[in-house]
C-alpha cells in the first residue's frame, strides 16, 4: 500500500533485526520498572547507525530523511515500545539544531548526538502557558553581549539526561506575543540551571523527563539558535518534525499491539474455540489493523512531505494525532482480548497501551493542537 | 426525586465512613501502592468500627443493612481514587456466598470474622486456562471420606496474599457434565497443600494483593463444602448480579471522581492567560462527559434500586456492567487529553485512576461476556 524503496526496506528490516536481537522482555520489564534509560542499547544502536538516521552525513549522521527515522523508530517500538521511544526521542529536538544552527553550532553538537555520545532535549513548553508558546514568560536579556535566562520549562524529554537543550525564551518584552521569542543553545551543565525531576509517569519511564528550572542563566551571545525574534516559527517547526517522529514511534506501538493480540487470539481457547475464531474477535482485529494501516499512512505521507519541504505547517501535528490516537485504541482492545492477562505487565501490551496514551499527551494535547491545525485551515477570519 | 432513596441512617453511614477514609486510608495509600497491599490493621479498623459485611445480621456482627450501604462503601472507597482496599469485594461479592449458601456451623465459624476484619476472604474462581469460560475449569475436588482433596491452580484472585479465608471453584472429575460438576468449598489459609503464589505485577491497581493460588493434594473437611455438591455453577451465576452491579458502580463512581477532580482543575489552571474552563472547546468536553456520567449514575442507582427489592435485572446489569466500566476509562482518557502533559506524572490523580478503572472491563466477566448475555436475553 505505501511503497518503500529497496534502501528504505533494508532500514526497516535491518532495524527490526536489531530489535529482535537486542530488546529483551525481562529487560524491559526490568527497565521500565526502575525508570531507566537503555544506555547500552543505545550505545549498541548508535554505533551501527540506528541513531540520527535523518541527521546529515557531515555530522556523523545517515544523511537520510524523516521517513528512514520514522521506519527505525516503527521497527523498534513494534518490538518494545518503551525502548523504541527512548531510543527515538534520544536525539529529541537536534533537527532543530540541522535546520538552525550555524557550522559552528551544527559541529559542537551533532557529531555527538548521532554517535550516541549525548541526548539533546528540547523545552518549549511552560506549565503556565500550556501549549501555547506565545505566551512563554521564559525570559533571556541581553546583557553585556550576554543573554541571561530566567524561566522553567516543563515536561522536557531527556530533562536531566541531555547534554544540550534547545530553549524557547522572549528576548523582546515589547514585541507582540507571538514575536519577540528566540531559541537558545543550552549546555546541560551550564551555571544555574537545575533539574527538577519529575517522578514516574503513567508511560514513557524509560525517558527522562523534567522540569528545567533557569535562574540567572548566563549564555554566550553565539548561543543563540537561529534568528533572534523568530523563535516561535522555528520551535513550531520543530515541533511538526518531532510530530512526526513521534508518529513513527506510536505507528510501531500500534503495530505491535496488534501482533501481540494476534498471537493471542491464535492461541487462546475458549468455549472449546480459538478467540480468532469468534466474529466479534475477528471485527475488533480488523479494526485494529484498520487502525495500523491508517497510522502508516498518514505518517509515512507526512513523513516524505517533510523530507520534501512540505506541509511542515500542519502534517506533523496531525500525524502524530493519528497515530497516538491509533496506538492508544489498538492497545486498549489488545488488552481487552489479552483478558486478564492483559493487565499484567508480563503480557507488554499494557505497557504498549501506557507508552502510546503519553505519546498521545506529547506537544499540547489534543484540544491545543486541534487549534493549531484550525489556524492553518481556516486562516486570518476577515 | 432520588431514585435511590438513602434514609438519614444511611446518610450518617456514608459521612462516618467518609471521615474513616480521610483518616485511615487515605494518608496510607501512597504507602500501601508501594508495598502492592494494603495493611491488615486497615482491615480490622473497619471491621471493628462496622464498616465490613454490612449485610450480614447483627447476630453476626453486622449491620443487617440492605444492598445500599454496601453502594455508599463502594462509593466512599471510589473517592479516595485507589482500589487496593478491596472490602467491597470481600462484603458485598465472597460474605454473601457464605450468609447465603453456609450452614450454621459454617455462618458460625467464620462470619463473625468476616465482620470483625480478623478473616479476610477471597473468592478464587478463574484459571490459567479459565477465564470467561467458567465452566471449563480444570480444579478439581475429590472426596475420600470424610476429605475433600483439591487440586489446581487459580490466578487473578484478589485479596490472594492477604486472604485468611478462600471460596474455591472446583470440578469432581466423575462428573462429565460440565455446569454440574462444579462445587464451592470453604479454603483456611495454612491448610497443607495450598499455597499462595507470587503477587502479579500489574498496570493498576498497585495496592491490591492480586495473587495465583495452588492447591496439590490439599486436603480439606467435607464439611467445608458451601452448598450442595455440583450445585457450583449455578451458585456462581446468581451472585453474579451482584458482582457485576459492584462493578458498575466502582466504574460510574470513579467516573465521577475523575470528572470532578478536572472540573476543578480546569477552573483554578490557566492556558494562555484565562483559565481552561473559559476554553469552549474544553467547556463542551466536560459537558460531554458530565452528561455520559450523569446517564451512568440513573442507570446504575435505577438497577441498585431493583436490586434492593430483590428484582431479577441480569440483562440491564450486564449492560450496566459493561457501559460503566468503559465509561470509567473513557471519562480518564478524556480528562487526561484536557490536562495534557501537565496529567501524565503519577502525581496526577487521573493516572492513578485510568490505571486502576481498565480492570474494570475485564474483571467479573468481560464485557463481551457482559454483551454475549444480554444478546441471549434478549432473545438474539
Amino acid at each position: 500500500m505505501v511503497t518503500l524503496d529497496k534502501s528504505q526496506k533494508e532500514i526497516l528490516k535491518a532495524a527490526s533485526e536489531f530489535a529482535k536481537g537486542e530488546f529483551d522482555k525481562d529487560q524491559a520489564l526490568a527497565l521500565e520498572n526502575a525508570n531507566a534509560f537503555p544506555h547500552d542499547i543505545w550505545k549498541k544502536a548508535a554505533d551501527l547507525g540506528f541513531v540520527g538516521v535523518h541527521l546529515p552525513e557531515e555530522f556523523s549522521g545517515g544523511g537520510l530523511g524523516m521517513l528512514e527515522a520514522c521506519l527505525i523508530a516503527e521497527a523498534f517500538c513494534r518490538k518494545d515500545s518503551s525502548i523504541g521511544m527512548a531510543l527515538a526521542m534520544a536525539t529529541s529536538g537536534a533537527e532543530g539544531l540541522v535546520r538552525y544552527g550555524d557550522a559552528d553550532q551544527k559541529k559542537a553538537y551533532l557529531p555527538r548526538i548521532a554517535e550516541g555520545e549525548m541526548q539533546c532535549g528540547f523545552g518549549f513548553f511552560e506549565s503556565e502557558c500550556g501549549g501555547d508558546l506565545a505566551g512563554v514568560a521564559t525570559v533571556a536579556e541581553k546583557k553585556d553581549g550576554h543573554w541571561v535566562i530566567n524561566g522553567t520549562k516543563s515536561h522536557v524529554w531527556n530533562g536531566g539526561a541531555a547534554g544540550v537543550y534547545l530553549i524557547l525564551g522572549r528576548t523582546d518584552p515589547e514585541a507582540s506575543p507571538g514575536k519577540g521569542l528566540s531559541l537558545f543553545l543550552v549546555d546541560a551543565d551550564q551555571e544555574g540551571l537545575t533539574i527538577r525531576d519529575a517522578e514516574r509517569r503513567l508511560g514513557g519511564n524509560m525517558v527522562a523527563c523534567a522540569d528545567l528550572v533557569f535562574t540567572d542563566v548566563h549564555l554566550p551571545a553565539a548561543n543563540l539558535l537561529g534568528k533572534e525574534g523568530r523563535g516561535l516559527p522555528q520551535a513550531e517547526t520543530i515541533i511538526e518534525e518531532t510530530g512526526i517522529l513521534i508518529a513513527g514511534q506510536c505507528l510501531g506501538t500500534a503495530a505491535g499491539a496488534l501482533d501481540r493480540a494476534l498471537a493471542y487470539v491464535r492461541e487462546r481457547e475458549q468455549f472449546q474455540r480459538k478467540l480468532a475464531a469468534f466474529e466479534v474477535t475477528r471485527q475488533k482485529i480488523a479494526g485494529m489493523a484498520l487502525q495500523v494501516e491508517q497510522a502508516r499512512l498518514m505518517t509515512y505521507g507526512a513523513a516524505r512531505c517533510g523530507d520534501a519541504g512540505k506541509g511542515l505547517d500542519r502534517l506533523g501535528v496531525m500525524a502524530r494525532i493519528t497515530a497516538a490516537k491509533a496506538a492508544v485504541a489498538v492497545a486498549d482492545e489488545a488488552i481487552q482480548l489479552f483478558g486478564g492477562y492483559g493487565y499484567m505487565k508480563e503480557s507488554e501490551v499494557e505497557r504498549f497501551y501506557r507508552d502510546a496514551k503519553v505519546a498521545d499527551l506529547t506537544l499540547g494535547g489534543t484540544i491545543h493542537l486541534k487549534n493549531k491545525i484550525a489556524g492553518r485551515v481556516i486562516g486570518k477570519i476577515k | 426525586m432520588e431514585i435511590l432513596q438513602y434514609t438519614d441512617a444511611h446518610t450518617d453511614f456514608r459521612m462516618r465512613l467518609r471521615s474513616f477514609m480521610d483518616r485511615e486510608v487515605v494518608p496510607h495509600i501512597d504507602q500501601w501502592e508501594a508495598d502492592h497491599k494494603v495493611s491488615r490493621d486497615v482491615w480490622r479498623k473497619m471491621g471493628r468500627e462496622g464498616f465490613l459485611c454490612t449485610s450480614l445480621p447483627e447476630s453476626y456482627g453486622g449491620l443487617g443493612g440492605d444492598f445500599r450501604y454496601g453502594v455508599i462503601g463502594i462509593e466512599e472507597i471510589s473517592r479516595t481514587n485507589h482500589g487496593g482496599l478491596a472490602a467491597p469485594l470481600h462484603s458485598d461479592i465472597v460474605v454473601p456466598y457464605i450468609a447465603s449458601y453456609g450452614n450454621a456451623s459454617q455462618k458460625e465459624k467464620y462470619l463473625p470474622g468476616c465482620a470483625s476484619g480478623d478473616i479476610v476472604t477471597a473468592v478464587a474462581m478463574t484459571e490459567p486456562g479459565a477465564g470467561s469460560d467458567l465452566s471449563s475449569m480444570v480444579a478439581t475436588a475429590e472426596e475420600d471420606g470424610d476429605q475433600v482433596v483439591l487440586n489446581g491452580a487459580k490466578t487473578f484472585i484478589s485479596n490472594g496474599i492477604l486472604c485468611d479465608l478462600v471460596i474455591v471453584a472446583a470440578k469432581d472429575p466423575a462428573e462429565a457434565n460440565p455446569h454440574q460438576a462444579i462445587s464451592l468449598y470453604l479454603v483456611e489459609d495454612g491448610t497443607p497443600g495450598f499455597k499462595k503464589g507470587n503477587q502479579l505485577d500489574k498496570m493498576g491497581l498497585y495496592s491490591q494483593d492480586t495473587a495465583e493460588l495452588f492447591f496439590s493434594d490439599c486436603r480439606i473437611p467435607r464439611a467445608n463444602r458451601l452448598g450442595d455438591k455440583g450445585m457450583g455453577f449455578l451458585m456462581l451465576m446468581d451472585k453474579l448480579q451482584q458482582e457485576r452491579l459492584v462493578c458498575a458502580i466502582m466504574g460510574v463512581a470513579g467516573a465521577e471522581f475523575m470528572l470532578d477532580w478536572t472540573t476543578t482543575y480546569c477552573k483554578e489552571i490557566s492556558s494562555g492567560g484565562r483559565p481552561l474552563s473559559r476554553s469552549q472547546a474544553v467547556q463542551f468536553a466536560l459537558v460531554e462527559m458530565a452528561t455520559d456520567v450523569n446517564l451512568g449514575r440513573t442507570f446504575v442507582d435505577k438497577l441498585v434500586a431493583d436490586h434492593v427489592e430483590g428484582r431479577n435485572v441480569i440483562v440491564e446489569t450486564s449492560m450496566a456492567k459493561y457501559w460503566c466500566t468503559e465509561l470509567g476509562s473513557r471519562v480518564a482518557n478524556r480528562c487526561l487529553d484536557i490536562v495534557g502533559e501537565s496529567g501524565s506524572t503519577e502525581a496526577c490523580p487521573l493516572v492513578r485512576g485510568l490505571r486502576d478503572a481498565r480492570v474494570m472491563s475485564i474483571f467479573a466477566g468481560t464485557n463481551e461476556i457482559m454483551k454475549g448475555i444480554a444478546a441471549k436475553f434478549m432473545g438474539l
